[in-house]
């Protein structure tokens, strides 16, 4: 059964439940067993989540978008707007905050959660000048010391008119090259999608964490399809083709940690996830903090050069 | 007495054909009175004529897509190109099916292992470290023998204090290997960081197509950017942004011509006086002209 189908499934054994008489002792009974069987059925599915459901959990309309960790994790926060250039580009939003005790700079792609602030911000989908309001900030927190955290969560880089005309190439390029050279620690987390070379461009990092359930890939499934076999509708097969989850690319040697979700993933309770989450960004943070930069650097050129080396 | 004729003949062909592989940067095979019609004025003309004038068209000035091998004759001095990791061949990483059957075709049909060429050699005298892409090998795109070919060049530069210069080439990221081509991109990137903190000279030289994973890369991160006539120069492709959104994109978009315009390529230059650009440059920048 796939996620789509359990959700529809246990849709249903809720509305049951819910119009259960609750005032008859007699129902009790139905009801233990309605709840037994919903916690099996979720169980049974997450055990075995395929390729596809993982896109569809990666994109759920209910799982938390980056202000969610923004507010949960760093204390006296405060956004900083624009590249100094062209504008302000509302699927990045980046700031200085504090981590327990740690400045540090916050760089976050954005979905929205409702039609408006999806429009906001773009589906999350950057322009040239999101990705150089990513330069300008880090930038900032090397001159002042700051280590980077950035949260990935893009269906990709935007394709059209204004940001191909604004060089969208050499905004994600030059975004590249200062990831791998800039003098501070960074580590980056995969919340939810990470598409193409617009994730990319800001998932260069020291520590690269990844939601259980959480996507990562050199383009979308759909897109995929359609560029190997001219049909979008075949994504689910290439989902699976593609190993994009987070388990596979653990396997690759290409991200360091894996976040545990909870069953029913993280939308169904992102309070624990968000604790478990700053213990282990803060450990990870003070080791790579210990660092000496020359090391720091070092490291992490060694780290990307020897992806895909033979 | 035949039997010996037969194979003394044998061994000659075993050295001519030895002569002729060594020759593969030297001499370019120009083939006799055939025509072909230039697919932009639709004129016939002398393959000769074309091959003569670099791969442009006489009458319109169409730049001919060329192959690396090509590229190689026109800019790289007779005799003094060395390659480097020639050898490497993609594996298949993600297990992707039909992906080693096509690889095999493309190295048949095209004559080279991989879609790029990289190694030293000279333009007009002055030494490069050199790499140069092959758009018709699986559209130039690159996954990771590309990738390292790219990587390993840019050290070499690096190490040996040597300029760089790279013609791209390429449709982006290569599909069929999925992360591990995007990968390519931060890794290429890294490397061209340490060529500029050594204070080395990186000229990127941009020819028909360059998009994808491929500009948004190495391609885009030139001290000095050129670009050849009328060349696609873009990160996404034109069919997915009239997909994304519904309509016709304007005629000359993402063409050098509007990258110069928009502030991204510093000149666009001619195929025909691209080697004497070079020159110039390498010139200014005090690079020594070795014999």
């Amino acid at each position: 059964m796939s996620l789509k189908e359990m959700e529809k499934q246990i849709k249903g054994l809720e509305q049951q439940l819910s119009q259960l008489d609750s005032t008859d002792p007699q129902n009790e009974k139905i009801r233990l067993e309605l709840v037994q069987l919903i916690a099996k059925i979720q169980k049974e599915t997450y055990a075995n989540l395929t390729p596809e459901d993982k896109v569809y959990l990666a994109r759920h309309p209910l799982r938390p978008n980056a202000n969610y960790y923004l507010k949960g994790l760093f204390k006296n926060f405060i956004e900083l707007h624009g590249d100094r250039l062209y504008g302000d580009d509302r699927s990045i939003l980046g700031g200085i905050g504090l981590l327990r005790d740690i400045p540090v700079t916050v760089i976050a792609q954005m979905k929205g959660k409702t039609v408006e602030e999806n429009i906001n911000h773009n589906f999350g989908m950057p322009h040239p000048e999101g990705y150089r309001k990513v330069q300008r900030l880090a930038k900032q927190a090397e001159k002042f010391g700051r280590p980077v955290i950035t949260f990935i969560d893009t269906p990709g880089a935007y394709p059209g008119i204004g940001a191909e005309e604004r060089g969208q190439a050499e905004a994600i390029a030059q975004c590249l090259m200062l990831f791998m050279e800039l003098k501070v620690p960074i580590i980056a987390i995969v919340i939810g999608e990470g598409g193409s070379g617009g994730a990319l461009a800001l998932s260069v990092a020291d520590h690269i964490m990844m939601f259980e359930h959480s996507i990562y890939s050199v383009l979308s499934p759909e897109g995929f399809a359609s560029i190997l076999w001219k049909d979008a509708t075949r994504a689910g097969e290439a989902a699976k083709l593609m190993k994009l989850t987070a388990q596979d690319l653990h396997q690759f040697g290409m991200i360091d940690t894996i976040v545990k979700e909870p069953v029913g993933g993280i939308h169904t309770w992102p309070d624990y996830v968000v604790t478990q989450l700053k213990e282990v960004i803060y450990k990870e943070l003070t080791q790579l903090r210990s660092q000496k930069k020359q090391v720091l650097l070092e490291h992490r050129y060694k780290k990307f050069r020897k992806m895909g080396e033979n | 007495m035949d039997d010996l004729f037969k194979e003394r003949k044998e061994k000659v062909k075993g050295f001519k054909a030895l002569r002729a592989k060594k020759n593969r940067f030297t001499a370019l095979e120009i083939p006799d009175g055939l025509y072909e019609k230039c697919s932009e004025c639709q004129k016939n003309l002398l393959k000769e004529d074309m091959i003569k004038n670099s791969f442009v068209c006489p009458h319109c000035q169409h730049h001919f897509r060329i192959r690396a091998m090509e590229r190689l004759h026109l800019v790289v001095d007779k005799g003094t190109f060395k390659e480097v990791l020639g050898y490497k061949k993609s594996l298949n990483p993600l297990g992707m099916p039909g992906y080693l059957q096509k690889l095999e075709q493309n190295r048949q049909m095209n004559k080279i292992n991989e879609a790029v060429i990289t190694g030293i050699g000279k333009i007009k005298g002055y030494q490069y470290a050199i790499a140069i892409m092959d758009s018709y090998f699986l559209m130039g795109s690159m996954g990771k023998v590309v990738g390292e070919k790219i990587v390993n060049i840019t050290e070499l530069a690096t190490k040996k204090k040597l300029p760089l210069i790279i013609f791209s080439a390429s449709g982006g990221a290569r599909m069929q290997e999925g992360i591990f081509s995007l990968m390519q991109m931060a890794k290429t990137s890294g490397a061209i960081g340490r060529h500029h903190q050594a204070g080395l000279l990186y000229i990127s030289v941009l020819s028909h197509p360059t998009t994808g994973g491929v500009s948004a890369s190495f391609a885009m991160l030139g001290d000095i950017t050129l670009a050849e006539p009328n060349a696609l120069i873009g990160f996404a492709g034109p069919r997915v942004i009239e997909q994304t959104i519904n309509q016709v994109l304007p005629e000359g978009f993402q063409r050098s011509e509007f990258l110069l315009e928009r502030g991204f390529v510093d000149l666009v230059v001619k195929r025909q006086d691209l080697k004497e650009t070079i020159a110039k440059i390498s010139k200014i920048h005090g690079i020594e002209v070795t014999e």
